[in-house]
């Protein structure tokens, strides 16, 4: 395990900018995960920390080591692929041992190697199995095997999980946390999944065109995001945004739909960053306290969708022309059609400044 | 629109059975999901409904008739692949009037019954324009009126949703949910996610390796699955389960690790005493109904923390066994520290059969 330490990566083909001087701290022992879309610019930020791409600029160092120009195999990281392949032909114990045969490891350290990775994995009862006698999951777990057994200084993984089906998907991602946990390997991890970085990340840096838009703990990226970009990639069901305008020291949302008044120490801050009147106003669906109970200081809109999740439910709001989803206890019961009543967790809403995107409460 | 009633529907590919005497019934106007890992056959169901495939045996009626041996055109469905597969050269009027013409209808039909759906689904402002100018709700809606302006008896949805990505995804599920309510279409819709089956269906039919699970509302599936099967593809993260043993003391219970009891309620043992099943039982318990407390009855081991915003997963180790437990965002824990857990609603399941008991 090692620091991993990216400075001002910049990465083209062609004319486009896939990095732009991307600056990140892959910290030892930790996992770190970069988020983004499609496109973003993760895989060939990995790539590029793997030697399989020669950058157009930055620096890329292992414990303060520069690695530019260092081939792949020197780079000592392993990289586990979205898109994995096993040696057909192989026994899956043959495929877990390749990457040790290939360094001359003795015969009872491969032996003993394998077996503790296929244990972590579960993968032990397989061993003996060829590949096309297991399940795509299975699959996957021999290939994140055949990475783990070697001792590598830097784990880079792209999208490990996205190929799997929900249900495996979820359990791996608890495994790969502990087994991390336990064996202390340095992760660089790549998703387009928030859920996945969300529960797995130690640090989150999220990416989108090749620039970094925030980087922080998960917790830092959900409830503090810098801007309308972050607000929206993290949290399922995402958070709702409304255009509103400052009036005063009211927001009135919509405009028209209902008027928010700020607290002191709202306004202030808001002005101090604002652009222009012209704002979004922001509320995550579980930061909103709906009843079908009228009363004074809150306000009204049409139950247009509901949306059952077992103890919980997804109620969604029409307020003229926009919505609301909120999450709401399965047991209170609302129908289609009927008017609701609403406020908000106490300063539990975020105000972004439409032109700059950014967030200014 | 139609009711659908399969009966006893079984299909083989060679020597593989793709489905097994397959039963269940459509109302008219009703959302019916089709659920289940990929390989459970509810893909050969839906397009034996369509008549893509001939069943080896077994009836499909839609109302009263006997379809099962008409030719897919002759059945009158719409079969919807992709929401968002439009012709893009066409103005949104004529990619709804395509199929009428298509069918070679009389000029003033054509407009009466385009004009129709456009106002049914609200799109009567933006008929001039072309796809590419829409949002993907107002795609969504205009590939939907094409398929309902040939009055369709039944609409059947192949995982439309699976080519979107995950937010619009979210959006796409209540706008589809409501636009289906409000034309009153009878649906089956297909699908392997179950949070898409829960939010959108009214009646859910969960399959695994060509037979039913269970048929049953959200509500069902997820309070009383009928299953370890389903209860642990229902929900997620899903159920978790705990061998155990039911054991008689100041009331019937469940013993698991032979130390912690975890007491039924009334009705529960109602159910439990009147089958007199083995006494060798599986403990489920959803994860949102674990709670954390000082006084609860089972000793676990923090294990995993996952925050996920909202909330946090946590597994727990209770012995050897694992427990994922949803806490609330707010709720810090650290691998290795011990917590006492309190178990709500917990579901008794038989060993042998992994049949629900009570």
């Amino acid at each position: 395990m090692a620091n991993l330490s990216i400075t001002d990566l910049t990465k083209k083909f062609g004319r486009t900018i896939a990095i732009s001087k991307l600056s990140l701290e892959v910290k030892s022992g930790k996992i770190t995960v970069l988020l983004g879309p499609t496109g973003a610019g993760k895989t060939t930020t990995l790539r590029c920390v793997a030697g399989l791409e020669k950058p157009d600029g930055g620096e890329i160092k292992i414990d303060g080591v520069l690695i530019n120009d260092l081939p792949p195999k020197e780079r000592d990281v392993a990289f586990v692929f979205q898109n994995f392949s096993l040696y057909p032909r192989y026994t899956v114990f043959e495929n877990i041992a390749s990457p040790l045969r290939i360094r001359g490891f003795s015969r009872e350290e491969i032996d003993k190697k394998v077996r503790e990775v296929a244990k972590l994995l579960h993968i032990e009862q397989l061993l003996d199995r060829k590949p096309i006698f297991i399940s795509g999951g299975e699959m996957q777990r021999v290939a994140i095997a055949r990475s783990l057994v070697r001792d590598p200084k830097v784990f880079l993984l792209d999208e490990p999980l996205t190929n799997l089906d929900a249900k495996i998907r979820e359990e791996m991602r608890t495994e790969l946390k502990r087994l991390q946990a336990e064996s202390g390997a340095t992760f660089f991890y790549a998703t387009p999944d928030q859920a996945e970085a969300l529960s797995m990340a130690d640090w989150i840096a999220i990416i989108k065109n090749g620039h970094l838009m925030q980087e922080g703990t998960p917790t830092e990226i959900y409830h503090r995001p810098r801007n309308l970009f972050v607000a929206d990639l993290v949290g399922s069901p995402g958070m709702n945004f409304i255009p509103a305008v400052i009036e005063g020291t009211n927001l009135n949302v919509g405009p028209g739909c209902f008027i928010l008044p700020l607290k002191e120490e709202v306004l202030q801050a808001v002005r101090a960053k604002l652009s222009s009147a012209q704002v979004y106003l922001g509320v995550r669906p579980e930061n909103i306290l709906i009843s079908s109970e009228r009363k004074e200081g809150l306000y009204s809109g049409e139950v247009e969708v509901i949306e059952p999740l077992g103890l919980l439910q997804i109620v969604r709001l029409r307020l003229d022309h926009h919505f609301l989803r909120v999450r709401s206890e399965e047991k209170v019961h609302f129908a289609v059609g009927e008017q609701v009543f609403f406020n908000f967790k106490e300063n539990k809403f975020h105000i972004f400044d439409r032109q700059t995107e950014e967030r200014i409460w | 629109m139609s009711s659908v009633r399969v009966e006893h529907l079984s299909k083989r590919f060679g020597q593989v059975e793709a489905i097994r005497e397959v039963s269940f019934q459509v109302e008219e106007g009703e959302f019916v999901v089709l659920l289940g890992p990929s390989g459970c056959g509810k893909t050969t169901t839906l397009r034996c409904i369509a008549g893509l495939e001939v069943p080896n045996s077994g009836r499909i009626f839609f109302d009263q008739e006997d379809v099962t041996n008409l030719g897919p055109s002759a059945r009158n469905i719409a079969f919807v692949f992709q929401l968002y597969a439009l012709y893009p050269h066409l103005s949104v009027y004529d990619n709804v009037a395509f199929p009428l013409r298509a069918e070679r209808l009389p000029r003033e039909e054509v407009e009466k019954r385009t004009e129709e759906v456009l106002k049914l689904l609200q799109i009567d402002e933006i008929k001039r324009q072309k796809p590419r100018k829409l949002s993907g709700g107002q795609k969504q809606r205009v590939a939907l009126g094409r398929a309902i302006v040939r009055r369709p008896r039944v609409f059947l949805l192949d995982e439309p949703l699976s080519n979107i990505d995950a937010k619009l995804r979210e959006i796409t599920r209540g706008e589809l949910k409501k636009l289906q309510r409000s034309i009153k279409a009878t649906t089956i819709y297909v699908t392997h996610d179950q949070v898409e089956a829960m939010t959108m269906a009214d009646k859910i039919v969960v399959m695994n390796f060509g037979d039913i699970q269970q048929i049953g509302s959200p509500h069902e599936v997820y309070h009383y699955p009928a299953n370890l099967f389903v209860a642990r593809f229902i929900g997620s993260p899903g159920m978790n389960f705990i061998p155990g043993e039911l054991l008689q003391k100041e009331r019937l219970g469940v013993v698991i690790n032979d130390s912690y009891f975890i007491p039924l309620e009334e009705e529960q043992i109602q159910a439990i005493e009147k089958k007199d099943i083995s006494r060798k039982v599986i403990l489920g318990v959803r994860p949102e109904n674990i709670v954390v407390a000082e006084e609860g009855t089972v000793k676990a081991e923090v294990y995993v923390f996952e925050s996920l915003g909202a909330e946090n997963v946590v597994t727990f180790k209770v012995s050897e066994h694992l427990v994922k437990a949803v806490l609330p965002g707010d709720m810090y824990l650290s691998p290795g520290e011990t917590v006492g857990l309190h178990f709500k609603e917990i579901r008794v399941f038989d060993a042998r059969s992994e049949k629900l008991i009570a």
